[in-house]
């Protein structure tokens, strides 16, 4: 067992921050919905438009850090062991057999991690903001639009709702699955994690940085 | 009701002098009275019964007296008309104080600021006059006219603009504080969100039954108090009242038209309450917002045979009028012979409903309406249809699919992580 540092300070930051916006988005979203009534509309309406936009810049400031870092390849998605990764979430794990794919310095994120939080970042997030947008500026949008009807926008934006929801929970359930319950969630404080054989990076993975870092 | 054949007592508002049967000629300039509009002596009063004129001697009516003008002293004092002249009619229709309008009562005299910002001293200390613009003494309402008042224009672009209304001063954007706010005024009305109740300080009629009028005692008519609201609560001329205080307005589409039912239109007795008038507008329409009125519901007189509303003979000192001889009978024919219509001879009493347009008594910022009171699954718009409303309106579909996949990621992670609790104890 040996530690490693994955997460840097930033890193550490906007995921925790990004993790606060997302719950609070959820729970003023859906009395904005009218499924509930705990904050009132108002309050409700107002936190809700602060933390998107909150979320907004930082998502701006992410996808700057991801891209000046280079750690965007972090994100490459591959095929390559996915099936490995389910079968050892569906079956293996309860064998006590070890991860397929272990994290290392340079990889941070098995295969499926790669491509969930890739559609998340390149289609979810967007679709959110851009439906979120639509909704706030319905009165601004010309008439030729197509939208004329608020309920439309309010649909498309409640279902990503549902889906960061879906998200969250098994994403947060996820966070149990290292070598103790809390190791993952523990390594996301400070930053560092604790690793078997950090050393054994397989030859496909380093192949696919080098070739990206060309 | 009717003017029809009771002139002589409802002129005393609606006004003019000498209208006191069906020939009264409105052409003849001669018969406006200008101190009713333009004394400030506060001491011209016309006589109640008397068709529009001033009491010749000093006389009683009610216990009320009713004093010979002066006319001296208030041809003296003319000047612009004031609340007094104005509400000497408009704060007192349908036969006393706050019995047809909600927002229109004795109250604005001299209204504190909470119950009117525009008219209070402490506000803008308007007159009527201030947004009933007049030219050549023709002055302008807000609702009564077809078609319908619609130029909400600002004064900025158009100061010769002949009907003020709130846009006028306000604009179509004066919330700067909340942004949102501003998103509103294309559908909704100022005096929605900004006049939250009406007859906040008097009470206001909002049912009256004329059907259980005529009862006697020691056979003579008699009237009973309701001593919490300080108003009348049964008549025998007039039947049941029922007065509120601080009432939460009806809602409805407006365009600022209005469609009346006549005493020769079709009314649907198997369907009441009878729309004495209904409230012209659609969600559609760029012209229509939703729109706060006092709704005032009766139970009147109607013809069972012809499917008509019934004219009354109340007020005449003859063997026909009910206020003298209370035979509900003979002073529905009476009225309706007078009127030249038809009637059957048979009658019955229905429910009615009666819209007022809600658009004095506006409250300060601080008490308009909160988000949540619409914004809410039983907020005051409940009942509007047709349009989708944060706060109120739901998907069935998407959230029950939603829902339902919340539910099945959170056992999928349950059972998992209660396998791997039991499979890794077992290992040990």
């Amino acid at each position: 067992m040996e530690k490693i540092y994955l997460y840097t300070r930033f890193e550490r930051f906007w995921h925790w921050l990004q993790g606060l916006l997302i719950i609070l988005l959820i729970i003023t979203g859906f009395e904005i919905h009218s499924t509930y009534s705990i904050l009132g509309f108002e309050n409700a309406f107002k936190i809700h438009n602060y933390a998107a936009w909150t979320w907004l810049i930082l998502f701006i400031f992410i996808i700057f850090w991801m891209s000046i870092t280079g750690e965007w390849r972090q994100y490459i998605p591959t095929m390559k062991k996915i099936f490995d990764v389910m079968m050892y979430y569906a079956f293996y794990i309860f064998k006590g057999y070890p991860h397929p794919v272990p994290k290392s310095k340079r990889k941070k994120h098995n295969p499926l991690q790669r491509i969930t939080y890739l559609a998340i970042v390149s289609f979810l997030i967007p679709y959110q903001i851009i439906t979120g947008f639509l909704y706030y500026f319905y009165n601004e949008l010309p008439k030729s639009m197509v939208i004329k009807d608020l309920s439309l926008l309010g649909a498309l934006h409640t279902i990503g709702a549902f889906a960061f929801i879906v998200f969250l929970i098994i994403h947060v359930y996820m966070t149990t699955t290292g070598h103790t319950w809390t190791a993952h969630i523990k390594s996301m404080f400070t930053g560092w994690e604790e690793v078997d054989n950090p050393h054994e990076i397989e030859e496909w993975e380093v192949k696919k940085q080098a070739k990206a870092e060309k | 009701m009717n003017i029809a054949s009771n002139e002589a007592r409802c002129t005393s508002c609606h006004a003019g002098y000498g209208w006191k049967d069906k020939n009264f000629d409105f052409s003849n300039e001669e018969k406006v009275d200008c101190l009713v509009c333009h004394d400030q002596s506060l001491e011209y009063k016309k006589f109640p019964s008397g068709a529009g004129y001033p009491s010749k001697e000093d006389k009683y009516f009610e216990g009320q007296l009713f004093k010979k003008p002066d006319f001296n002293k208030s041809a003296q004092s003319v000047g612009l008309p004031g609340r007094h002249n104005c509400g000497a009619c408009h704060f007192n229709g349908g036969g006393g104080d706050g019995v047809k309008h909600g927002d229109l009562d004795s109250s604005l005299i001299d209204p504190p600021y909470e119950l009117d910002v525009h008219m209070s001293k402490d506000g803008g200390n308007f007159s009527c006059a201030r947004c009933h613009t007049t030219v050549e003494h023709k002055i302008a309402g807000r609702c009564y006219k077809t078609p319908a008042f619609t130029d909400r224009k600002s004064v900025l672009d158009d100061d010769m603009v002949k009907r003020i209304s709130c846009v006028s001063c306000h604009t179509e954007t004066p919330h700067k504080e909340v942004k949102k706010l501003n998103d509103h005024t294309d559908k909704v009305s100022c005096q929605a969100c900004h006049i939250p109740a009406f007859a906040r300080k008097n009470p206001t009629k909002m049912y009256w039954d004329w059907s259980t009028g005529g009862k006697l005692k020691d056979g003579k008519p008699y009237v009973t108090m309701d001593e919490e609201m300080n108003r009348i609560k049964y008549m025998s001329k007039k039947g049941d009242f029922t007065w509120k205080k601080n009432v939460e307005p009806e809602y409805f589409w407006f365009n600022g038209s209005m469609e009346y039912t006549l005493l020769t239109d079709k009314i649907d007795p198997s369907d009441p309450p009878v729309k004495l008038n209904r409230v012209m507008g659609d969600m559609n329409d760029e012209k229509s917002r939703i729109y706060p009125f006092k709704v005032h519901k009766a139970k009147q007189p109607y013809d069972k045979k012809n499917n008509t509303m019934a004219a009354v003979h109340l007020f005449g000192n003859d063997k026909t009028s009910y206020w003298k001889n209370f035979h509900w009978g003979n002073a529905i024919q009476a009225a309706m012979d007078y009127m030249e219509l038809p009637y059957s001879g048979e009658y019955d009493f229905i429910e009615t409903e009666y819209h007022f347009p809600t658009t004095h008594m506006v409250a300060p910022a601080k008490n308009a309406l909160s988000c949540k009171e619409c914004h809410s699954r039983n907020g005051r718009l409940k009942k509007m249809a047709g349009f989708y409303m944060p706060g109120r309106d739901s998907f069935g579909f998407i959230d029950k699919t939603g829902f339902a996949l919340i539910i099945l990621s959170l056992c999928t992670v349950f059972v998992h992580g209660i396998i791997r609790i039991f499979s890794s104890s077992k290992k040990e």
